[in-house]
């Protein structure tokens, strides 16, 4: 007991004088802080804001690639199968976005992976497959999710994937092969197009080849889509073996709804891609959160006004749109310019900030105020 | 609308107006259309290189009591600080990088050298200055509310000293600012001091004050130890010098002559050609390199940069050339001249308004200087070097 009490104050004493030393270098920097200083020197030091620098692009099919990123020192770690959301700048906008992470837990060289495939007008999957370059720097946030298999694996897995599907699902698969001890027992039913579109297609043969996997493969351009409900067909333990599925929606509410016919809907786990189309319009719902305020604003309101009319104390300024006193965060929807009709989206996370004087609902938004 | 003196819009039809608007519109679009990459790779360059320039111009600090550095170091401090100020701080808190949504390059996280605090400044500069650009009463950037800066304000004796003060103004501008941001003037009355709203913003600044002049005259010397006391009068000669700096290009923005100002009811019910035309007419420019547009911010294209004050600044040399063209086609006066001459043509006004109307057009010419000397006293002592001969 004696001996924990100096140790404590110990601890305490050197934590003020790191603060003491803090506030010192603040003193020195003011009105910025010594970390945009160090920031220029060292991005990726640790107790900077979570960057991470892209070493190296491996393309996978025609159109996905595998992104090796080395995070700065404050990354904490994944688990298989969840995701991080990294910001990259394209076009010199920041752009957000999350990403399954296919890397194993530990690779040796500490770096870590995503996979991405271009979908049409995906304005950070095309920049990422077809023109960002290793050495440049981007924004991470640490991992997260609950799409992982567990400490003790299953003995007996089933993963169901289609598309880029498989990202979250590679992780998990170059987890347990790699790892000391007996492999479970894991068939992966896999959905792509055609042969060619199939990510990961090499190392997923080969694992089968070496029968540490046993894969299903099936080519919809070809063979139509799969029906969940005959999974039994391919799959004659399907009932037997704990799932993660991961794909569109329509494969999900399937596999969800087979499931839970079966009654063991606590065998399946899902990812669900978050939606990215948003139904945009002329105005819609607009709710301020932080009051817990709904109205309805058309098309030609600005969301200031709105606002105001529902009774929110805005902050406002010029109303014309050059002062910029009237900025908040859009939480999630969409708002359009009503000087150049652009249309700005955002889903959560993303708190893109818009001039409520010039911007009027274009859908459903959440204003942050 | 109307322009006060000799309105220089009677030419133009209310439907003119709204056309040129329109094209102004345009130009707009093209810019927020074409803004990218290279746009955001300017701004982080120049804010790269003015902290790298900071920090090593700090660094020759630590050892200026050699002469040569502390000549360096205060040449390279001051530059920093115009830059910090203008082409980064006074840019990015006008929006112009917002659209890059990088929270630290941000018009409302965005803090700047100097003791006035950004959110102050921004309503003071942003909301009130760029929307009432030029209306007496309205905009206090003219003259600040100390000075007389049209012949239709009221002369009293007092306004004999305004060459004085504006120069003493000029050196301590970061102050003035500050004042300003906080209508000093108005709020000073006894019944406005004991406002709530009023003693938190004032305790904003007095805490900005304090961070601010504890950095540069207590801790950098102190770090120098040795070289402090010298360390201190570099860090004041860069802030004087950076305050000179500013002040001069500001004044440059709305104070030389062909400048029109407006009054408060020209600008009710305005429209957006309207305001353009305001802007248009209420600005001016300076000519020069690129570097001297560097070191004002880009505020040398004070009139492209009263029309579209939230696109960045590193286009209004693109747009300046488009908008000459406008105010050529609607025969417009484009107000532009280099630094020196500029400067002086503010300075002139300042003077001539200090007298009463008249006086100084009547004097200037029909006396010599000398003459004028013997007949005006408080001028020559004032301002020795004002150049009476440019007179229009």
């Amino acid at each position: 007991m004696t001996t924990t009490v100096p140790a404590t104050k110990r601890k305490q004493r050197t934590l003020s004088l790191r603060d003491r030393a803090v506030r010192f270098a603040e003193m020195i920097t003011t009105p910025l802080l010594p970390a945009d200083y160090l920031d220029i020197i060292s991005p990726l030091r640790s107790g900077a804001d979570l960057r991470g620098r892209i070493e190296a692009i491996h393309p996978e099919t025609r159109d996905a690639v595998t992104v090796v990123i080395r995070p700065g020192r404050g990354w904490r770690g994944h688990t298989p199968g969840q995701y991080i959301r990294i910001g990259v700048d394209v076009d010199g906008v920041r752009q957000w976005r999350a990403y399954s992470m296919t890397s194993p837990g530990d690779r040796p060289d500490g770096c870590i992976t995503i996979t991405v495939k271009a979908i049409p007008d995906g304005t950070v999957s095309n920049f990422l497959v077809r023109r960002a370059r290793a050495g440049t720097v981007i924004q991470l946030d640490q991992a997260t999710g609950d799409f992982v298999l567990g400490e003790q694996p299953p003995a007996k897995v089933l993963f169901v994937t289609a598309g880029s599907g498989i990202t979250p699902a590679m992780g998990m698969l170059r987890e347990v092969v790699q790892a000391a001890g007996a492999v479970p027992d894991i068939v992966m039913v896999h959905s792509a197009p055609t042969p060619q579109d199939v990510i990961f297609a090499g190392e997923l043969r080969m694992l089968a080849r070496q029968g540490q996997l046993r894969l299903i493969e099936r080519y919809t351009d070809a063979e139509g889509l799969l029906d969940i409900a005959t999974i039994g067909d391919v799959v004659e333990d399907w009932a037997e073996r704990e799932v993660w599925a991961c794909g569109p929606t329509g494969l999900l509410d399937a596999a969800e709804a087979h499931w839970t016919e079966a009654g063991i809907a606590d065998r399946l786990h899902t990812e669900r891609f978050r939606p990215t189309v948003l139904v945009t319009g002329e105005g819609g719902s607009v709710t301020f959160s932080k009051t817990e305020t709904t109205t309805e604003a058309d098309g030609s309101t600005p969301l200031l006004d709105a606002g105001e009319a529902a009774g929110v104390l805005m902050p406002s300024g010029c109303r014309m749109g050059i002062c910029f006193g009237c900025v908040a965060p859009l939480r999630e929807g969409a708002v359009r310019d009503l000087r150049t009709g652009d249309v700005t989206t955002a889903v959560p996370g993303d708190g893109v900030l818009v001039q409520t004087c010039i911007s009027a609902a274009a859908g459903t938004c959440d204003i942050e105020l | 609308m109307t322009a006060t003196i000799n309105d220089p819009t009677a030419h133009l039809t209310t439907e003119d107006i709204e056309t040129l608007g329109r094209e102004l519109d345009a130009i707009r679009e093209q810019i927020v259309a074409s803004r990218g990459e290279r746009d955001a790779a300017y701004i982080r360059k120049v804010i790269d290189a003015q902290r790298k320039l900071e920090l090593a111009s700090r660094a020759v600090l630590l050892f200026s009591l050699f002469p040569p550095a502390w000549l360096v170091g205060t040449a390279g401090l001051s530059v920093a600080k115009i830059l910090e100020n203008m082409e980064i701080g006074h840019n990015i808190m006008h929006g112009q990088w917002d659209w890059m949504r990088d929270e630290k390059i941000h018009s409302t996280t965005w803090e700047w050298d100097l003791v006035s605090p950004s959110e102050q400044w921004k309503h003071s500069h942003n909301q009130l200055h760029h929307t009432y650009t030029n209306v007496i009463g309205k905009d206090n950037d003219l003259g600040y509310g100390i000075m007389r800066v049209d012949e239709n304000q009221k002369w009293y004796p007092l306004y004999l000293g305004q060459p004085l003060w504006n120069f003493v103004n000029a050196c301590f501008f970061e102050y003035g600012i500050a004042a300003y941001d906080l209508e000093l003037g108005k709020n000073l009355q006894k019944r406005r001091r004991q406002d709530p709203d009023f003693r938190a913003r004032a305790k904003r600044v007095g805490e900005k004050i304090r961070a601010q002049v504890t950095k540069d005259y207590v801790v950098h010397p102190l770090l120098s130890g040795p070289s402090a006391l010298t360390t201190l009068t570099a860090n004041f000669t860069a802030n004087v010098v950076r305050n000179l700096w500013t002040h001069s290009v500001i004044m440059c923005g709305h104070f030389p002559e062909g400048v029109a100002t407006f009054e408060r009811r020209s600008i009710v019910g305005e429209t957006r050609g309207q305001w353009y035309l305001r802007q248009m007419l209420g600005s001016a420019n300076i000519s020069g390199s690129p570097l001297l547009h560097l070191m004002t911010g880009n505020l040398s294209y004070q009139i492209e940069h009263h029309l579209f004050p939230d696109l960045p600044s590193n286009r209004y040399a693109e747009i300046a050339p488009k908008v000459q063209e406008l105010f050529e086609r609607y025969q417009l006066p484009y107000v532009s001249g280099p630094l020196p001459k500029q400067v002086a043509s503010a300075w002139k006004k300042i003077i001539k308004l200090s007298l009463p109307n008249g006086f100084f057009d009547k004097a200037s010419e029909a006396a010599k200087p000398a003459n004028l000397l013997k007949l005006i006293p408080g001028l020559a002592s004032a301002e020795p070097k004002q150049p009476v001969r440019t007179a229009a």
